[in-house]
């Protein structure tokens, strides 16, 4: 997996609340058998017109949010299915990093696996972000190492993600391979349990 | 000390590894696959070598992409492809699978409690969020990622961190043809699609104890709509019951044994949860979804809510957004509102005593002229008791269609597609935009319910096709 260590891009901002990940990636692109390629299917029935042109209405299709790399949402983003394509088409369309006042259980999860660092922020500041991107196009820097996001005016705010997972993150590690290292653990579990 | 509940007990008896800073690695006992979520993490598998550490504990079916008029004949090639890699996979690193040809196939959350293999006090996974459905048997279950899914198959453990737990107290008695789906609709419209977010639920109360286990899976299935991790009920004697001579469950003197561990799960008296609601159903009517999230929701005997005398901004926002997808206007009757399709289906609502309940809606009347309608049972072994009932010449009879097992019109990945702008009273679960089909409009209620919108053409209130006879059996509790 790519390290998360630190990261600057553009903030396109999506003032949805409760984006399920039906919306996020439609149920017609899951059965692809492959991780890959999902970006171009990312929030397929809003990006695009029934007759497959662009929608120009779509917040990621205005000018202003091409080529971003943030993501700026509204409350209980990504609830729904568990389909890990959700992440992989957002990481696939370029996102790294995601803010929002709360996100959905699996979905948070999946993010890490993807290399996606999803931040969960008090509403206030996602208020505040929404006033800033509105104004102007907003670029943010997204810091794991310090655990903090900032803007070029100097603007700063702190984030906590939970320990393990940054250290995860940070170095890029896969779990599998962690947990591996306590097989002994395991068989020993399994040995009691038979 | 205090006493534990359930969840906390379940969990201590399943921890590999607690070490400070990390989260738990906690041990699977059950892992179900799918054609969908699954193919990555195989190929993952491949390519780092890796084998399934307990193929035995796993066990795969599928259910999402079948076409539920003839399975064996799937035009889409990209769906047939899925199919094929599960067959291929589960070949490769020897997963047993219950594939189109077995008489076991089903949708996961139909097929894991028929077969005895969800039992109280398992820890159990799926790539699939309504895992929470097999809560109903005191297991913990819940869904992964496909990362995950991976993880589960290379390791049978998973990095787990501990949940905090909501008490959902459930009390009163039910109206004429209120159901478990009618209740769990209901408690999700007054507390919204998260207030379980970071919570595993239990569910406790007068209300659960009478329920049978179908209508228990069925309030479970929907933990996960309320955003929990997952929902619980504590195993009782109707748990035990059911599980008695299913193909995986011990046998014998086995299962005797196997229940006194069992009762133990249960939630001791003095167990602290981390928070409680209680929740009187004796007021609930059967529900109806007007909006595009399970939590908008009213009584039958209800209006389409006026989206500006909605309380925050949020809901407000969301409740536009969604009229206006949905074609709806604020102050109708939901009783004024026609429908077009009737999908009797999903794992939340596919089970036998779902068809009975809806057979016995159905019976001598017809489907209106302007529905159409269809009856698809979770499983091949739901299907087969049916039919030895005589149900499916019941809804035959009446104008239904009837379909072979699968997801079929939950999330139409397969033929079963709600046209654009046309209206779905279904028993499934997510009335998401785009859910059932681009553009299609879908109201989440109950199998009578359903059943009753299919001779109506709109919705009604189901008590109005209940007998007085029936209406004595709603009354139990
Ligand atoms: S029936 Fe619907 S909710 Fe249930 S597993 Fe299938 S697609 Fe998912």
């Amino acid at each position: 997996m790519e390290p998360f260590v630190t990261h600057t891009g553009r903030v396109a901002a999506l003032d949805r609340v409760n984006v399920d990940t039906d919306a996020i990636i439609p149920k017609q692109f899951l059965k692809r058998v492959e991780r890959s390629g999902f970006g171009q299917f990312l929030f397929y029935d809003w990006r695009f017109q029934p007759d497959g042109s662009l929608n120009p209405d779509f917040e990621l299709n205005q000018p202003h949010n091409a080529g971003a790399t943030i993501l700026l949402a509204r409350h209980n983003f990504g609830c729904g299915s568990s389909r890990e394509h959700a992440p992989w088409a957002l990481a696939d369309y370029g996102f790294r990093a995601i803010l929002a006042p709360s996100f959905a259980d699996i979905f948070y999860n999946n993010c890490f696996k993807n290399g996606i660092l999803p931040i969960p922020l008090p509403e206030t500041v996602v208020d505040e972000l929404f006033a800033k991107s509105a104004a102007h196009t907003l670029t943010l820097t997204v810091d794991l190492q310090r655990q903090v996001i900032g803007d070029d005016a100097g603007w700063e705010i702190p984030f906590t993600v939970d320990p393990y997972r940054r250290h995860l993150l940070l170095a890029g590690l896969d779990d599998i391979g962690v947990t591996l290292q306590h097989t002994d653990a395991i068989d020993q579990y399994e040995r009691q349990r038979a | 000390m205090a006493g534990k509940s359930l969840y906390e007990k379940i969990w201590e008896q399943h921890v590999v590894v607690d070490e400070a800073g990390k989260p738990t690695l906690l041990y699977i006992d059950l892992h179900l696959v799918h054609e969908v979520t699954s193919p990555q993490a195989f190929e993952g598998l491949r390519l780092h070598n890796r084998s399934v550490r307990r193929p035995e504990h796993t066990f795969a079916t599928m259910d999402h992409n079948v076409p539920t008029d003839d399975p064996f004949t799937v035009l889409d090639p990209i769906a047939a492809k899925q199919i094929q890699t599960l067959v291929q996979n589960c070949n490769e690193f020897g997963v047993p699978l219950a594939d189109l040809q077995s008489e076991d196939q089903g949708i996961v959350h139909v097929i894991g409690p028929e077969l005895g293999l969800t039992l109280p006090g398992k820890t159990i996974v799926c790539g699939d969020s309504h895992t929470s459905t097999h809560g109903a048997f005191g297991a913990l279950a819940f869904g992964i990622g496909t990362s995950e899914v991976e993880h589960v198959l290379a390791t049978q453990c998973l990095w787990q961190k501990r949940s905090h737990t909501l008490r959902v107290h459930l009390t009163g008695v039910r109206r004429p043809g209120v159901t478990a789906k009618d209740i769990i609709l209901g408690v999700i419209a007054r507390y919204g699609v998260d207030f379980g977010s970071g919570y595993v639920l239990e569910f406790t109360g007068e209300v659960i104890r009478s329920m049978s286990m179908e209508e228990r899976m069925t309030v479970c299935n929907m933990a996960i709509e309320a955003g929990a991790r997952a929902g619980l009920i504590e195993p009782d004697q109707t748990t035990f019951e059911y599980l008695r001579g299913r193909r995986y469950a011990p046998r014998g003197e086995a299962f005797e044994q196997a229940v006194e561990r069992w009762k133990a799960l249960a939630s001791d008296p003095d167990a602290v949860y981390d928070s409680t609601l209680a929740f009187d159903i004796t007021d609930l009517s059967p529900q109806v979804t007007w909006g595009t999230n399970p939590a908008q929701g009213v009584g039958v005997d209800g209006v389409v809510p006026d989206p500006e005398l909605l309380e925050s901004e949020t809901e407000r926002r969301g409740a536009l957004q969604a009229l206006a997808y949905m074609g709806l206007q604020p102050g109708t009757p939901i009783t004024e509102i026609a429908v077009q399709h009737v999908f009797i289906g999903s794992c939340t609502n596919s089970r036998i005593e779902d068809l009975r309940l809806a057979a016995s809606i159905v019976r001598g009347r017809q489907v209106a002229a302007s529905v159409r309608a269809m009856v698809v049972p979770g499983s091949k072994a739901v299907k087969r008791q049916a039919e030895a009932e005589g149900l499916h010449e019941v809804f035959r009879s009446a104008g239904f269609e009837w379909r072979e097992p699968g997801c079929s019109s939950c999330l139409a990945m397969n033929p079963d597609v709600i046209p654009e702008g046309e209206r779905c009273a279904s028993t499934s679960n997510r009335n998401f935009e785009g859910r059932q089909g681009r553009g299609a409009r879908t109201h989440l209620v109950s199998p009578a319910t359903a059943a009753a919108a299919a001779i109506a053409g709109h919705f009604v209130d189901v008590a109005a096709y209940i007998s007085r006879e029936e209406a004595y059996v709603w009354n139990r509790s």
